[in-house]
């Protein structure tokens, strides 16, 4: 058995709105920084989870994702995992 | 009998109270069913109501749909007993799959809490059964996240199959297709953004909930016969 730390980024489908990237891309010129586009705030969730290997983590969290975790209907996600030793 | 309707309470629902009123009030009977509950005492039909159920954490109905209740819920829905989503309870319906599609954050990105027109578009739900189509009712919206969301294919089923029982007239929101409720190919689940309850007497400023909670009542009381025969 290992152990696995999994980061799991949920994004918005292109098309569904995001009320919080487009206020940050409005306050970001009044620092200066006007040559950002396409700001985008999502959520980052981690979890340790203990598996037999790396693809039954995988397998299992991708699981998580798309049960509970993300909406397949407004969201995207991608995982990355990183073995505990 | 009276028909005894179920009204879902998780922790911040904050629209059961004002569900039960409208029932009683049109002579029905109403139920707290507390979402710890594993059963629905026999009801014979379940409103799942508007608030923050669970907070709303991760998204909004996200973790309501795994509320004990709920399974009994998919129960009632599934052997084709009465479900009504309400605002949130809509939210919690598509979320546990009862109902298709999501409910995104508004398009004017701003909370609306407002007297809306609506089209009745289908009768054929438990919520519209009394209503004719074509009917405008006014009906309150409160909330930040009723822009329903679809795929194109969902959209064509709710469309070909007569499935969007309410429109918006002057879409506030941005829903898609100006959806305001749907409800299930079998009729008898349904959801809906706007508070019917909240349109129950002239003095909040409109009757016209009325048709949708009598409606509802009727189709209760129908099960109620057809679970007793």
């Amino acid at each position: 058995m290992a152990r696995f730390e999994a980061r799991i980024d949920v994004s918005h489908l292109p098309g569904i709105l995001d009320p919080q990237g487009a206020t940050v891309e409005k306050a970001l010129p009044a620092l200066g920084y006007t040559n950002v586009t396409q700001v985008s705030v999502g959520k980052s969730i981690r979890l340790v989870v203990d598996a037999a290997d790396e693809a039954a983590a995988r397998a299992q969290v991708d699981e998580m994702c798309h049960r509970l975790l993300a909406n397949p209907v407004i969201e995207a996600f991608s995982i990355s995992l990183a073995e505990l030793v | 009998m009276s028909a005894r309707i179920g009204v879902v309470q998780f922790p911040g629902t904050n629209c059961e109270l004002d569900v039960q009123h409208a029932v009683e009030q049109l002579g029905g009977t109403a139920e707290i069913l507390f979402h710890a509950e594993r059963d629905l005492r026999g009801v014979d039909a379940v409103v799942v109501p508007g608030g923050f159920a669970h907070g709303d954490y991760l998204r909004t109905g996200a973790i309501a749909r795994f509320s004990p209740v709920m399974g009994a819920v998919a129960d009632l829905a599934a052997a084709g007993g009465p479900v009504v989503g309400i605002c949130n309870g809509f939210q919690v319906l598509c979320e546990a799959g009862l109902l298709p599609g999501a409910l995104q954050k508004n398009a004017g990105l701003k909370f609306l809490c407002e007297t809306v027109e609506l089209r009745v578009d289908s009768t054929a739900s438990v919520l519209t059964g009394g209503a004719r189509r074509g009917d405008v009712l006014r009906i309150p919206i409160n909330h930040f996240e009723g822009n329903y969301v679809c795929s194109p294919e969902t959209l064509a089923e709710l469309c070909d199959e007569q499935r969007v029982i309410l429109r918006y007239i002057g879409n506030p929101n941005g829903s898609l297709d100006d959806i305001a409720g749907i409800r299930n190919a079998a009729g008898n689940v349904v959801g809906l953004m706007p508070h019917p309850e909240r349109a129950s007497d002239l003095v909040l400023g409109s009757d016209d909930g009325i048709v949708l909670l009598r409606s509802l009542l009727d189709a209760a009381t129908e099960r109620a016969a057809l679970v007793a025969s």
